[in-house]
């Protein structure tokens, strides 16, 4: 059952101490860098296309076409400075990949920053990590300040003549930061809300310089794939998704836990792989990526957990955040909890999430406290719809999710809930009130 | 701007830089770049929308323009907002009139941003010109949905003594945020907390205080921002509408002046691409309770023979004042006119002193002044007109240097611009001045957040040596102004303050003529360079005219129908010589127009003057120190009650009409026509617009210009003493000028009257920062906190008139004298 698991960015977490600079070179720590910095960054841009490397931070974009992005050249916008910029700003509910490995594995993570900052031409580059998350903060740090220490990080790395800063930066507990734009604008010391596209961070991010925004899982990837090439990460995954990921299992199982496997694998196996369901009590729904990701059913135990299957069956893979809840859990006040967290962290810039986000969360509040009519349960839908598709950045879109999922697969549980109620519509309290 | 016209066929070619698009089924050509709202707008298509602004950068906040668009044969998956897209060619576009997705769109959005809104329209200053009323009339739903409890906040809440905010209706779209950052450059305000709890707020000890912030209420789309001197005032359907022209300042800025039942209630920015765009500075807006102040004389008054002002007859006025002047043309009358003059009424001053009085003895600098400045405006300023050097040039300029000139305080729209130029175009402003002002801050291209405080754009000089330092300017300053070669080099504004420095203004036309810039004389006060056209002046006729110029004479008194050789050829005396020689019994009589003695180089000599003079005649709105010594004393009509025009500082005409009934009041033209009737003398300036028709009929000078004055560069003082100290002065916008009066809410946004030196200057002089310091001269002395600022060595800067600190008053020292400093 295990040799579902393809242990790559995971493998070195049970070695004792396995997030010092030691424990890391002795597990062939660094040599991924030796390599890389021997070639020419455009090849190791091309080893990353070749790979089929996707973000991984939920909306799996081709990594070596972002880095491909970057102007090069001494002239015009090749001519500025070039950065990189690590979203570590892990908020999405459910998520739980980058945490772990920050804390279990920093200096893969290193790694990755050093061979992709060489590939896009950066001398800088910042880890933007979530506020919250305190412990990861310094034990990155601790690692940056190891991997100065040892050369691998300042002027002339390894003798190459590269130089390269490493910034570690904590933001100040905002989910919307988590969005590349607005993460940027924190990073630059503004207000975190996004910003307006184009330009896009390629051509004008950090500083309005030329930048990559990437995930912490992603960029970790990188040394593996320097290390074993092209071909070897497309030998795991699928077509369209190669390569492992880190599938966080939380929720109603027996082991709850991090399971890294080859994009692709089913909910089936995952379950298997945590143990089943806890106490046998039987799945009722799941999120296959966090919840912005529309929620699935004991009906898709088989639909492949990559990026093409979950979209296929109307999800999205999103951060492979696997929630898993049982039977015992009532779907409407699920969703009114993860509603109160977007109404929580909508940034407040563009009307229909944050008005949305607002008046959502008062209808599903009063449907679960039993005072909710029929006619809440299409309000709901209408207002989704005024949200989906019409808010500035994806959070807009993500906020709807669990509603308008949850109506599709469990309608009739949030129905159930207006039992108590008389079936006229609530009296409007003005014309326009 | 193309303007709005549907392609006629689609064969037609698209013109070199425009894309074809289709919008709602019409094909348009539209330039490239072009946003998509304004393609629509047009072809008269409005997109309800709410964050865009035509003159602030694209936000896409409000979400309130969504249409539907199709690219390349294929729609876009989402409504897409209108006003951050651009156009593109091929482009398919269906708005709400098409588009049941965008109908749809708009509507929820519109809902939306009603559920937290309060919907107090009837008691809503902006009620009734409210864009969110409006357009919930057009979009928005006949009922709400909304049965849930609104989002509240205490209301309302000052965010500055003129500003109130109200949390409640804000739909925080951010116009006034972009606005304090992107145009004004001092973002006082900003978006504080997030969801639905974010909102505008200011920083604890730090209140909305720009010279800027009343443009935040105009372009605010709903009722969130109102005006405190404003507020429940009015209704807008009940007020009635007047296009004029800012009188406050020398920008000519188009105002829009509301009024009610024969009342200014308010005034708002007009819209004038060329000047003032749509933003207008707070004294402009909010400064116009002088029209209804207790100081306002409106009848003639005649002190008696016991020695008191008592009011009068027009009739009785007027005899009084000819038979005064008449019995005094003998011993000489000096005509002092005062910088806040239309054009019209400056050249009734002018015709006046030379036709009435004989005389060329009439100024209208009603400040220090100086021969070399004269010679500078002949040379370089009179008959120049926006085609020469006007906003837009001034914004295309590579670079800017701004000599004795504090752009925000004296010019606010000449900053604007310059900030503008600066943010947009990367233009170079340098400021040679005495410290890194607000507006030298705002006007350095390494401002923003992410870059260091410290600024380049100041060229210090200790006042005095303003003119040898502009003679020895760094070789990358001139390099800048030279323009590097290409078409259009850089700009020099000078301000009045040169007047104090003597070898200042040979030094400006001296730069100009080493590196080509092109030079603007920026002065503070409405009215200076319409007079200087006008030929208020001692030494210029009207349309620049020399006065020793017999052509040029012979040319005047063919118009004026005068006989040959009857306009006196000797130049007249400025302002501070006619006032000694009245004082020493060389003139017999003075004709003021509206001049502040306090406003002058030495006030306490002006005063003596205007008592000695044998006979006074005043000519006012409100009563001042002239008022106290005048023997005549007659009204004079504000700009609100009169039609006439300003000549602003790029030579362009500012005409305006009356926003209030006109009858009952005279402007100074019509009373100086009068009089000399009694004089028996025509000057034909009953009407402003008979004045301004004669002046046009003159026309400008035909000779070469005069040559630039070439005064050798002065020597700063030296301090005698240690405790002595160079002193710098200027005017800041917000202060105790006369027409300011009555406005609490404006003055509350005053900048703190604080006495400046550098550090290393108050360990000297024994100065701690906050604590009092007094500047003291043989005349009196000014107390006030002290705040350490990058002057240079030995400098003591004051604001000229603000709170304690009148310095012409109180010190009867100006920019460059030497003070005594104390703690």
């Amino acid at each position: 059952m295990t040799d579902m698991l393809t242990p790559v960015l995971t493998r070195r977490w049970q070695s004792p101490r396995s997030w010092s600079i030691d424990t890391y070179e002795q597990l062939e720590g660094y040599q991924a860098l030796r390599t890389a910095l021997t070639a020419h960054p455009d090849q190791l841009i091309q080893l990353v296309k070749d790979s089929g490397l996707r973000g991984r931070g939920g909306a799996g974009f081709p990594t070596g076409m972002k880095w491909g992005f970057i102007p090069q050249g001494p002239d015009g916008p090749g001519a500025k400075p070039k950065y990189l910029v690590i979203n570590a700003d892990e908020g999405e509910p459910g998520t739980c990949k980058d945490i772990p490995t920050m804390m279990a594995d920093p200096h893969s993570l290193i790694e990755g920053c050093i061979i992709t900052s060489f590939a896009i031409r950066a001398n800088f580059c910042a880890i933007y990590i979530r506020g919250e998350a305190l412990h990861p903060i310094r034990r990155v740090r601790h690692a940056v300040d190891e991997a100065y220490a040892k050369g691998y990080l300042g002027k002339d790395i390894l003798g190459s003549g590269f130089d390269l800063d490493i910034v570690v930066h904590a933001g100040a507990g905002a989910y919307i930061c988590g969005e590349e734009t607005a993460l940027l604008d924190s990073l630059e010391g503004r207000r975190g809300q996004p910003r307006l596209k184009p330009p896009f961070p390629a051509t004008s991010g950090l500083y309005a310089s030329p930048t990559v925004v990437n995930n912490v899982e992603t960029i970790a990837s990188v040394p593996a794939i320097v290390q074993g090439g092209s071909e070897w990460f497309r030998s795991m995954g699928t077509e369209k998704s190669p390569g492992p990921k880190i599938y966080s299992v939380s929720g109603h199982v027996e082991r709850p836990g991090q399971y890294e496997a080859p994009l692709g694998i089913t909910l089936r196996q995952l379950l298997e792989l945590a143990g089943g369901m806890k106490g046998g009590i039987p799945l009722k729904f799941w999120t296959p990526g966090g919840s912005s990701t529309p929620l699935f059913t004991a009906e898709h135990l088989d639909v492949p957990l990559d990026f093409e299957g979950a979209a296929a069956a109307g999800s999205m893979l999103g951060t492979t955040a696997v929630q898993v809840f049982n039977e015992t859990v009532s779907v409407p006040w699920a969703v009114m909890k993860w509603t109160e967290f977007y109404k929580h962290e909508s940034c407040g810039k563009c009307t229909p999430c944050r008005e949305g986000t607002y008046w959502l969360v008062q209808i599903l509040e009063r449907m679960v406290a039993g005072e909710g009519t029929p006619s809440d349960v299409e309000t709901m839908l209408d207002i989704c719809d005024n949200i989906l598709g019409r808010s500035f950045c994806a959070l807009g879109d993500g906020a709807t999710s669990p509603i308008t999922s949850a109506i599709k697969y469990f309608r009739q549980e949030f129905l159930d809930l207006c039992a108590a109620q008389p079936v006229a519509a609530p009296e409007p309290a003005g014309a326009m009130a | 701007m193309t303007l709005a016209q549907d392609a006629s066929t689609d064969t037609d070619p698209v013109p070199e830089g425009h894309v074809r698009l289709t919008i709602d089924g019409r094909v348009i050509d539209a330039p490239k770049g072009e946003l998509l709202i304004r393609t629509c707008e047009r072809l008269g298509i409005i997109v309800p929308r709410f964050c865009d602004h035509p003159l602030l950068d694209p936000a896409g906040a409000c979400r309130q323009c969504l249409v539907e668009v199709e690219m390349g044969g294929r729609p876009m998956p989402k409504p897409q907002a209108s006003c951050t897209m651009t156009v593109a060619d091929g482009m398919v576009v269906k708005t709400q009139h098409t588009s049941p997705v965008a109908e749809k769109a708009q509507a929820g959005v519109m809902e939306l941003l009603l559920i937290n809104h309060p919907l107090d329209c009837p008691i809503c200053d902006k009620g009734g010109e409210c864009p969110l009323q409006n357009q919930a009339m057009t979009s928005g739903r006949t009922d709400s949905r909304f049965t849930e409890t609104k989002r509240t906040f205490p209301k309302p809440l000052p965010i500055s003594s003129q500003v109130l905010l109200d949390r409640e209706r804000c739909v925080l779209c951010q116009r006034c945020t972009r606005f304090s950052e992107e145009i004004a450059g001092d973002p006082f305000i900003e978006l504080l907390e997030r969801g639905a709890e974010q909102q505008v707020g200011v920083a604890d000890d730090k209140p909305f205080q720009s010279y800027f912030s009343g443009n935040t209420i105009q372009i605010c789309p709903v009722g969130a921002l109102t005006s405190a001197a404003y507020r429940f005032r009015s209704r807008p359907f009940d007020l009635r509408s007047t296009p004029g022209v800012g009188e406050h300042d020398s920008g000519g800025g188009a105002i829009r002046v509301d009024t009610r039942r024969g009342t200014v209630l308010r005034r708002l920015a007009g819209n004038d691409p060329e000047v003032n765009e749509e933003w207008i500075d707070d004294r402009t807006r909010f400064a116009f309770r002088y029209l209804s102040s207790a100081g306002r004389i409106t009848r003639p008054m005649v002190r008696g023979a016991d020695g008191v002002l008592a009011e009068t007859s027009w009739t009785d006025a007027l005899a009084v004042a000819a038979q005064g002047l008449a019995a005094a043309k003998e011993g000489g009358i000096g005509v002092l006119a005062g910088g806040r003059l239309t054009v019209e009424d400056a050249y009734a001053y002018a015709k006046f002193a030379r036709v009435a009085a004989g005389t060329n003895d009439v100024d209208f600098r009603a400040r220090p002044h100086s021969a070399e400045e004269l010679d500078f405006l002949a040379g370089h300023v009179v008959g120049q007109g926006p085609e020469v050097l006007s906003y837009t040039r001034l914004e295309a300029a590579p670079a800017v240097l701004c000599v004795a000139l504090e752009p925000e305080e004296e010019a606010p729209l000449v900053f604007l611009r310059l900030h503008k130029a600066v943010r947009k175009h990367g233009q170079q402003v340098f400021h040679l001045g005495q410290w890194t002002t607000p507006a030298v801050e705002r006007t350095s291209r390494g401002t923003g957040a992410a870059s260091p405080a410290a600024k380049d754009n100041l060229i210090p000089a200790v006042p005095g040596a303003e003119a040898a330092v502009l003679a020895a300017l760094p070789s990358h300053v001139v390099d800048a102004l030279r323009g590097g070669g290409l078409g259009g080099g850089g700009v020099v504004l000078v301000g009045e303050r040169a007047a104090e420095v003597p070898g200042l203004y040979s030094a400006v036309s001296a730069l100009a003529a080493r590196t080509g810039a092109v030079v603007g004389w920026v002065p503070r006060r409405a009215g200076d360079r319409g007079a200087l056209e006008a030929g208020a002046v001692p030494t210029l006729l009207p349309g620049g005219r020399p006065v020793g110029d017999a052509r040029a004479r012979a040319e005047v008194e063919a118009l004026w129908q005068l006989p040959s050789g009857s306009l006196p050829s000797l130049p007249g005396r400025g302002t501070a010589e006619i006032l000694t020689a009245a004082a020493d019994g060389e003139l017999a009589a003075l004709v003021v127009g509206g001049v502040d003695p306090y406003d002058l180089a030495d006030p306490a000599a002006a005063i003596t003057a205007l008592r000695e003079v044998g006979f006074l005649v005043s000519l006012e709105m409100h009563t001042s120190a002239v008022t106290e010594l005048a023997d005549v004393v007659l009204p004079v009509a504000p700009d609100a009650h009169r039609a006439g025009s300003y000549v602003n500082w790029e030579g362009r005409r500012r005409p305006f009409e009356p926003a209030l009934d006109a009858s009952g009041v005279l402007p100074d033209c019509r009373v100086l026509d009068t009089l000399a009737v009694e004089m028996d003398v025509d000057l034909f300036t009953q009407t402003p617009a008979a004045a301004a028709g004669e002046l046009e009929r003159l026309g400008a000078r035909t000779g070469a210009a005069p040559a630039a004055p070439a005064v050798p560069a002065g020597e700063p003082r030296r301090p005698a003493s240690p405790g002595q100290a160079v002193l710098a002065t200027w005017r800041q916008l917000v202060d105790h000028a006369s027409l300011s009066v009555d406005e609490p809410a404006l003055a509350g946004t005053a900048r703190p009257a604080l006495v400046r030196v550098n550090a290393a200057t108050a360990e000297r002089l024994g100065l701690t920062e906050g604590a009092p310091a007094t500047v003291r001269t043989a005349r009196g002395m000014i107390t006030l906190p002290v705040a350490l600022t990058d002057l240079p060595d030995g400098v003591v800067w004051l604001p000229g008139n603000s709170g304690d600190s009148r310095v012409r008053a109180l010190l009867g020292a100006g920019h460059g004298d030497l003070v005594e400093v104390t703690a």
